[in-house]
């Protein structure tokens, strides 16, 4: 029975080739092999987001009534205030993931020919998901929420020519308020979603069509003594309990460090003490301010966004200059880049954090 | 005698041995476990107003602060549990309160003093003012009457 259902979808679908084509891909085992995990541990996490954003949107009501609709959901709903906590850890733990698998796919050399797509995508991928954490940041409209996405969108609006522009249309006026409110919920649920999955797909397609990379020194070895194993489904039942532990991280966080929600947020009130960015945006708010500094008087924002997307680009287009699987001068410069970039971000991040202690 | 001797002998292959059965049997258990745990709060979650609407069915009176000022032949809309009701200080100076839902379906009703009837705008259904009684159209039953108790201070509501 089981066997003629098989057939017969197999025949119109093509089952047989679809478990050829899972079963043709094989993950290297060495050292550095746990690195590997991390862009399945995002995957898990980005499905938690949409599965516990389904369930905030059952409650959520965008515009003049956001903030009480999530204390509503915080404090009155049954477990609201779980499903909350749980979609705004797992945001966090969502862009720590993707980071830390950006900098291993970094310095493993996994960017080089033919994976130059797959390295792209990821940056795409990366770029949207800080556009889902600034504006879901919003989204609650409490006061920490609120002034934060009022400095955020000064960046933009401080550029010359489209720059408030850009802001006023993105607040949907000339401060932040509830038509903000609704436009970064659009934003959140429906665009951003729109654009994030394709390029998702696009790059699941690239991890298994070229498989995972191995690092140079793996590559040194003569092929009869590298090590692999079948991703379907040894790498596969791994990366399930991986899976597993990220739930289980997760639900402890969520649970035992419920998120908080601070005072509603009112445009007359002045902005609380201790008023700070995400801890993800904390480097980049940390560099241009430092940046302003070098350069003072009213371009000094301007050459510190200049500056700050000089080295940007650097970063997203190292394939393209390290593009040759070959030891050299351009794979030992992209290196020191790369330790220079972990080196910066962690130095201002840890700087902007002192400065609002 | 017989029966005995194999429930003996299952129970001691059982204690010694873990069989394969029923590791999986544990297993299972523990994966429902988890499953349940994860289930339940959303479930609750989801189901959260149904919850709350049935607490406030339980509700059995509601004291209308300042209504006993009202002057005869005026009507106060107010919520008697999570559903409308309204209070009626008639001209001849009675006192009625009645459910607002429409027995048809479920429109809320509206008091007409100068019609003498309470009417609902949605298909034409007809109460009396001071029974809540059904008079024409299409509803098949009276509205649901309160009991009224008017004191020094506000208006007592109370299921009858």
């Amino acid at each position: 029975m089981a066997g003629s259902i098989y057939n017969w979808v197999d025949e119109r679908v093509g089952l047989t080739e679809a478990i050829a084509f899972a079963r043709h891909k094989r993950v290297p085992e060495h050292g550095q092999s746990f690195w590997y995990y991390w862009g399945g541990i995002s995957l898990f996490l980005f499905l938690v987001q949409i599965f516990t954003g389904i369930l905030l949107l059952v409650y959520y009501r965008p515009g003049a009534e956001a903030f009480e609709s999530v204390r509503q959901i915080t404090y009155v709903m049954h477990f609201g205030w779980l499903i909350r906590s749980a979609h705004s850890w797992s945001a966090n733990l969502f862009i720590f993931s993707v980071i830390v698998h950006m900098f291993s796919v970094y310095f493993m050399k996994a960017y080089r020919r033919p994976r130059e797509i797959g390295w792209l995508t990821g940056i795409g991928l990366l770029f949207l998901g800080a556009l889902f954490g600034f504006s879901g940041y919003l989204l609650p409209m409490d006061e920490l929420s609120y002034f934060a996405t009022k400095v955020g969108l000064q960046i933009p609006a401080s550029l010359p020519l489209l720059g408030p522009f850009t802001a006023t249309i993105l607040r949907g006026g000339p401060d932040v308020s509830e038509f903000t409110v609704q436009r970064f919920f659009a934003l959140h649920v429906v665009i951003l979603p729109l654009l994030f999955l394709p390029l998702l797909g696009l790059h699941l397609w690239m991890v298994q069509k070229h498989g995972n990379a191995m690092p140079p020194s793996e590559l040194a070895k003569p092929e009869s003594r590298r090590k692999s194993i079948p991703f379907f489904p040894n790498f596969f039942q791994k990366d399930l309990a991986m899976w597993l532990i990220s739930l289980n991280v997760l639900a402890l966080l969520a649970s035992v460090f419920p998120w908080d929600l601070g005072k509603q947020a009112d445009s007359l009130a002045p902005a609380p003490a201790g008023i700070h960015p995400e801890w993800y945006f904390m480097a980049p708010f940390h560099m241009l301010k430092i940046l302003g500094n070098w350069f003072p008087g009213a371009s000094g924002e301007v050459v510190g966004i200049l500056l700050f997307t000089a080295g940007l680009v650097l970063w997203v287009f190292i394939p393209l200059y390290d593009a040759e699987n070959k030891v050299g001068q351009r794979g030992r410069i992209a290196h020191y880049f790369g330790i220079f970039a972990v080196t910066a971000l962690i130095l201002t991040t840890a700087l902007g954090y002192w400065g609002i202690r | 005698m017989s029966d005995l001797l194999i429930d003996n002998s299952k129970l001691i292959e059982t204690d010694s041995t873990p069989t394969r059965r029923a590791f999986v049997a544990a297993a299972a258990a523990a994966g429902f476990c988890y499953a349940g745990a994860l289930a339940y709060p959303i479930y609750r979650y989801l189901a959260s107003p149904a919850e709350m609407a049935a607490e406030q069915v339980a509700v059995s009176e509601v004291t209308l602060k300042g209504a006993h000022a009202m002057p005869a032949g005026a009507v106060l809309m107010f919520k008697f549990g999570s559903s409308p009701a309204m209070l009626i200080h008639g001209a001849d100076d009675s006192w009625v309160a009645f459910s607002a839902v429409c027995t048809h379906l479920g429109c809320t009703v509206q008091f007409e003093p100068q019609m003498n009837r309470i009417h609902c705008a949605c298909h034409g259904g007809v109460y009396d003012p001071h029974t809540g009684k059904n008079i024409s159209g299409p509803p098949p039953k009276p509205l649901t009457a309160y009991k009224v108790n008017v004191a020094v201070d506000g208006v007592v509501v109370s299921r009858v």
